[in-house]
């Protein structure tokens, strides 16, 4: 889909944040807000835009206990269908975050969130290994998270620019 | 005993120079808390990471010495290959480049470079504060031209001829403008190269703006048929490259008048600091898919700042670049100053009234929408408030 100059600019806006407000969008692109109006839910109709979503840390959150691990796996690509009905297999898995198919030592990177280690570890031997086309499974458990799409985690952001100046 | 007393040593010119108007709005801002700040030059941007690295890397591998006096020698070619590239105009790197502390060193030098005392040099205001002090302490009378907002603070040409006298040295302008963001058109630029092949001046042309040109492709001054010869060119790495506490210029001017520059650079600067120019250098090589992203992003603040201070009542032109907006408060009755007063104190909100620029700028308050989204939402929901209790 050819996207215009304006549908770009929307895009890059609410990539960054998705909570801009349509009247400020509108202003932002030199726009009418309806015409923004529009534009955005064309994005979204199209796919373009999949979906609004909020980047949470975690840590902050007391009590919340979770995991996440990146698993590498290689795995046997079937005739005809080649890698496709295997990640469709492992992405159905509601435990699992994100899957890519890779170049390189391995095939298949899977992001898995579980409660605890124990969790991952039960899916990844239960669920994940047991997959016919699964050949091996490397598991990596994130230590801490500083940077994610883009954002760096407790960045100290705040303006260190003296309050008026030339 | 009675200790002794001693006059007054400070020179007569120092004494008489107004203390910059911005100055005292800042003591009041910062007293205060939570200010929502649109007084600030500059960008909220931190540089970007690759040129700090350059600059680290350069500490790392023990370049600590000072650079040549003009700076660099391989900066001064990127300084000229990028002048080549975005303004279309040729320097010679080994005589006609000069890497300063900072664009205001820049200034200050081309003032002194050429100024004897008694001459004339206008100045276009609104404008930055530090022009007619630094003709001031060259020794030189500065002629303020003053530019109309209801021609969006165009140049006016023919109101710089009338003040054009025979001991005019010089013109100083600013495209983009602090504080108007005006740029100047090429038909404004074209008529005052006209004037001064004429009545032979030089424009001192201070384009450290001219990456955050909004629309169309931006003229340098220099780049004028036959002010080449005419100008001297400053510019520098603070608003463009978001480098402004690195305190790094540069000026490009024909041999004579730039050796005359770097005469009095190399006797009260010595060099630029070495690993400022070593972070320069990385900006012109690799900073410009950054410069975009930044350009790009004031662009739509812009959009949105200005249109929401018309919507609220403080009638703006579309500034072309920089990241200043300068709304006319007239109707509201107040001066800038008491404007800016009030709405600091009553609203802390922080702009820079606009008679600070110039007598020009009465009337008038600089914005700086070099502020997050949600600052700019804020200072607009504020000021509104404002507006409705006056």
């Amino acid at each position: 889909m050819k996207l215009s100059d304006k549908e770009l600019e929307i895009i890059e806006i609410l990539e960054k944040d998705a909570r801009t407000p349509i009247d400020v969008l509108a202003k932002m692109i030199e726009l009418p807000v309806e015409e923004t109006e529009a534009l955005v839910k064309k994005l979204e109709e199209a796919n373009v835009i999949v979906q609004y979503t909020a980047l949470v840390d975690w840590r902050k959150a007391d009590g919340h206990e979770g995991v996440t691990a990146m698993i590498d796996v290689k795995v046997t690509p079937k005739r005809g269908v080649g890698f496709d009905e295997v990640a469709e297999r492992i992405y159905r898995f509601p435990e699992v975050k994100s899957v890519y198919l890779m170049s390189g030592a391995y095939d298949l990177s899977v992001v898995i969130e579980g409660r605890s280690m124990a969790d991952v570890a039960q899916f990844v031997s239960e669920k994940l290994s047991t997959l016919d086309s699964v050949i091996s499974t490397t598991t990596h458990f994130i230590l801490k998270k500083y940077k994610h799409d883009g954002i760096i985690f407790d960045q100290g952001d705040q303006d260190r620019r003296i309050v008026v100046a030339p | 005993m009675k200790p002794h007393t001693r006059k007054t040593y400070v020179s007569e010119t120092v004494a008489g120079l107004k203390p910059s108007g911005i100055r005292r709005f800042f003591d009041l801002a910062s007293s205060l808390d939570d200010v929502v700040s649109l007084g600030v030059g500059e960008p909220d941007f931190v540089t970007s990471w690759s040129i700090r690295e350059a600059s680290i890397l350069s500490l790392e591998q023990g370049y600590t010495s000072y650079t040549a006096n003009a700076g660099l020698f391989e900066l001064r070619q990127e300084i000229a290959a990028y002048l080549r590239r975005k303004f279309h105009v040729e320097y010679r790197p080994e005589a006609e480049i000069l890497v300063t502390v900072g664009a205001s060193q820049a200034i200050d030098l081309a003032l002194r470079a050429i100024v004897n005392p008694g001459d004339e040099v206008i100045v276009v205001e609104p404008g930055f504060v530090a022009y007619e002090p630094l003709v001031v302490l060259a020794g030189g009378t500065p002629v303020a031209v003053h530019a109309s907002g209801a021609d969006g603070f165009q140049l006016a040409p023919a109101r710089i001829e009338q003040a054009i006298t025979e001991r005019t040295k010089a013109v100083i302008i600013c495209s983009p403008n602090n504080p108007t963001g005006t740029v100047l058109r090429p038909s404004e630029l074209d008529a005052l190269a006209r004037l001064a092949e004429r009545h032979d001046f030089l424009v001192i042309a201070d384009e450290i703006y001219a990456e955050l040109t909004y629309e169309g492709e931006y003229t340098s001054m220099a780049a004028v048929p036959g002010m080449r010869e005419r100008t001297i060119l400053i510019s520098g790495f603070s608003k463009g490259f978001a480098m402004t506490g690195w305190r790094l210029g540069f000026a490009a001017a024909p041999q004579d008048i730039l050796q005359a520059m770097l005469k009095i650079h190399q006797y009260a600067m010595m060099c630029a600091p070495t690993m400022a120019q070593y972070g320069a250098l990385e900006a012109l090589r690799n900073g410009e898919h950054e410069v975009e992203h930044m350009r790009n992003s004031y662009r739509r603040r812009r959009n949105y700042f200005v249109a929401a201070l018309n919507e609220i009542g403080l009638p703006c032109h579309l500034p072309g670049g920089a990241f200043y907006a300068f709304p006319s408060i007239r109707h509201t009755g107040l001066t800038s100053e008491q404007f800016a007063e009030r709405l600091l104190l009553e609203e802390k909100v922080a702009v820079v009234p606009g008679n600070v620029f110039g007598a020009s700028g009465e009337g008038y308050i600089r914005c700086s929408y070099a502020s997050s989204l949600e600052q700019l939402q804020e200072a607009i929901k504020r000021m509104k408030r404002f507006l409705a209790r006056l």
